[in-house]
């Protein structure tokens, strides 16, 4: 059952590489926080209650509803057109976002490994890189902390993959989270939109030698 | 006495933050000096004690917390100065130095913590309290600046996580949970070389933000440049050298074990490729202050290079984090006293300082002589050692190319600063220039005598803590 939540996962990755509207993107991040919060709950059948509720809670209340909703306001807020306006043509984005997970399949098949968990290895990596491909590859300034929200996805992924053994780790992957997200967007998108009017990264290229 | 410095800290920032009345905010900031002055001599004479299950003052964590106090409280009264002469209000004031005092807090506890993660917490800490100081401007500038160091230290952060998970992957047949820098090291052989060889690239990686090496040595540069300069003195010397802590904890592990020579090219290749960026940016660079931001990547190029040769290289190391650390602040605490007289970082309005404050014309002489390694300057004694370990383990080709690079970057460097100090400038009101006093570059010449001192005739005490963290790696 995780393996065909975490197969899902894959393909919302595949999705948001061709998604025009930033809309669709914050779609994703939903499902994505559902996914995981399906994930959580059948993975860690180890720990103890109280902390696995906690851990559910933050992928549900955080992941899924408290994120994308702030991210739906900033959006609003400050004015931002609905087009994701990539560099790459979606094609070519489609056929990166292949070739990341058939390289990190080949690669977890090179690890003699046998306590890995290979699928949360190669959804984990997958979703790292993809996060990082869609910073490199988006013009506006917003869709560099959806790139980076999906990194963290993928983070609490892989950290998934040892929280029976050390749940401390999961539990310090989700204050990264709380710390980096709230930090990135709350107190700073704002004061962007207050400054410059058009949020697209262009505006940020002043210093430079 | 962690338990009573770090609350105690926190609370002195958040007072800081909510008062308002400019005697208490001073007494409070001096207050703190005095605190962190006591509790670095505390663990100075409590070498090796473990506090609170995840801190424990070995030799490298008290000789960087003893440099972390002296920086400091010079960084402070600088702050003091800058407050003093900019007319800022109230409530900026109050969150510059509780940005300050946390971020000295965050960076000297960091530097005694002996378990992984708490590291990490303490270096997610100082990312924090740094962009508060970034932005200290409000304006667009100070903005990009603070936007581009937050994303890129978030995304470092996130880098050094995956590493320590990729970590415990490598503990997961073992039945080890403990991630203490002791324990991992203790239990070296039970770790999975191709989970540690992961581990150690995202580690190295993620710090590099904060250590100012290539590939995330990018925001760190912003940072120095647009944060006040009692606050870029502070980011390029005692916070370079967390980064330098990170790293060096977690090579000491992978040092034992058979990925040694694996992670020497890889540091190698990040050091050689710094000092080459360095070089590239300090040739044709017109902003002074990023002049002296990059001068610390050339730095941390050569301290590495120095931890990759291994041998005599490694104590040279930590004698050029611990020099540069006095060198590069009063660079930078000396700007601001330029920029006073100049209004403008760009070396096209800038010229003839030696008419208009010639006790600081002559700090940034020397400050010069001292950053660019040549003697008396105390970093000619570490570089030197660093050549010679990079000789003795046969990396020549290294050693030529950087030592050409070296040549370069004091052409660089010193054509600007000639420019500053002897040519005069294109326009200048003369009457609008303020009389600085020559006191306020007497911490400067301290700190760089101290620099000269510690290197020439060093005190036993400080040979032996250098001496013990060096034993961390394994003879």
């Amino acid at each position: 059952m995780t393996d065909i939540l975490l197969i899902m996962f894959a393909i919302t990755l595949l999705y948001m590489s061709i998604a025009n509207r930033l809309l669709t993107y914050i779609r994703l991040l939903v499902l994505q926080g559902f996914l995981l919060f399906g994930v959580t709950f059948l993975a860690l059948n180890q720990i103890n209650v109280a902390n696995l509720v906690l851990i559910l809670l933050e992928t549900v209340i955080f992941k899924a509803v408290a994120v994308p909703l702030f991210l739906n306001r900033v959006i609003k807020r400050n004015n931002i057109t609905r087009i994701a306006e990539p560099f790459v043509p979606n094609f070519i984005s489609l056929i990166i976002i292949t070739l990341i997970l058939v390289i990190t399949i080949v690669l977890s098949n090179s690890i003699k490994d046998t306590n890995l968990d290979k699928t949360f290895f190669v959804v984990a990596l997958s979703t790292l890189f993809t996060g990082l491909y869609i910073i490199t590859t988006r013009r506006k300034i917003i869709t560099h902390v959806m790139g980076y929200l999906v990194i963290e996805n993928g983070v609490f992924i892989l950290s998934l993959a040892v929280g029976n053994e050390m749940p401390m780790l999961v539990n310090l992957g989700i204050m990264l989270d709380i710390f980096a997200s709230v930090f990135i967007l709350g107190i700073f998108f704002n004061k962007i939109g207050d400054v410059i009017q058009d949020p697209d990264v262009n505006q940020l290229r002043n210093l430079k030698d | 006495m962690i338990s009573i410095f770090l609350p105690g800290a926190i609370l002195i920032s958040v007072l800081l933050y909510f008062n308002r009345n400019k005697i208490v905010n001073y007494s409070l900031v001096i207050f703190y000096a005095l605190f962190l002055a006591t509790f670095a001599i505390y663990q100075a004479f409590h070498q090796n004690s473990i506090e609170l299950g995840f801190f424990k003052s070995d030799a490298l964590g008290v000789l960087l917390l003893l440099t972390l106090a002296v920086v400091a409280i010079f960084a402070l009264f600088h702050g003091y100065r800058y407050i003093a002469t900019h007319d800022e209000s109230r409530k900026s004031r109050g969150l510059f130095f509780s940005a300050m005092t946390m971020l000295i807090t965050a960076t000297g506890v960091a530097y005694l913590s002996n378990h992984i993660a708490v590291t990490w917490i303490f270096v997610e800490i100082t990312t924090l309290s740094a962009s508060v100081l970034i932005y200290h401007h409000r304006n667009t500038q100070a903005l990009e600046g603070v936007w581009k160091y937050v994303f890129i230290c978030a995304i470092s952060i996130t880098f050094v996580f995956i590493g320590i998970l990729f970590l415990s992957l490598s503990l997961k047949q073992t039945g080890v949970e403990d991630l203490s820098f002791d324990s991992l090291r203790d239990n070296y052989a039970q770790l999975n070389p191709f989970w540690l060889r992961l581990a150690f690239l995202f580690i190295f990686t993620g710090f590099t933000a904060k250590l100012g090496l290539v590939p995330m040595y990018t925001a760190g540069i912003d940072a120095k440049d647009k944060a006040p300069a009692p606050a870029g003195a502070l980011f390029s010397s005692v916070l370079m050298n967390l980064g330098f802590v990170g790293i060096y904890r977690f090579y000491a592990i992978v040092a034992r074990t058979e990925i040694l020579p694996w992670a020497n090219t890889i540091i190698l290749i990040a050091a050689f490729l710094s000092v080459f960026v360095a070089t590239v940016y300090m040739t044709r660079i017109k902003n002074i202050k990023r002049m002296f931001a990059y001068s610390g990547i050339e730095h941390m190029g050569l301290v590495m290079l120095g931890l990759a040769a291994g041998g005599i290289g490694v104590y040279a190391a930590i004698l050029h984090i611990v020099l540069h650390a006095f060198v590069k602040p009063s660079l930078f605490f000396q700007f601001n006293q330029v920029y006073r007289v100049y209004h403008s970082k760009s070396i096209y309005d800038v010229g003839n300082y030696f008419k208009y404050n010639r006790a600081g014309a002559i700090v940034l002489l020397l400050g010069f002589i001292s950053s660019t390694a040549m003697p008396p300057s105390g970093l000619f004694v570490s570089e030197f050692l660093i050549f010679q370990s990079l000789f003795v383990s046969h990396h020549l080709i290294i050693l030529f190319a950087v030592l050409i690079l070296l040549t370069m970057i004091i052409w660089g460097f010193g054509s600007n600063m000639f420019k500053l100090l002897f040519t005069p400038p294109m326009i200048i009101n003369e009457a609008r220039i303020p009389k600085i006093s020559p006191w306020e570059s007497l911490s400067q010449y301290l700190l760089l005598a101290f620099a000269v001192y510690l290197a020439y005739n060093p005190p036993m005490y400080f040979v032996n803590l250098i001496q013990d963290a060096v034993k961390l790696l394994p003879q």
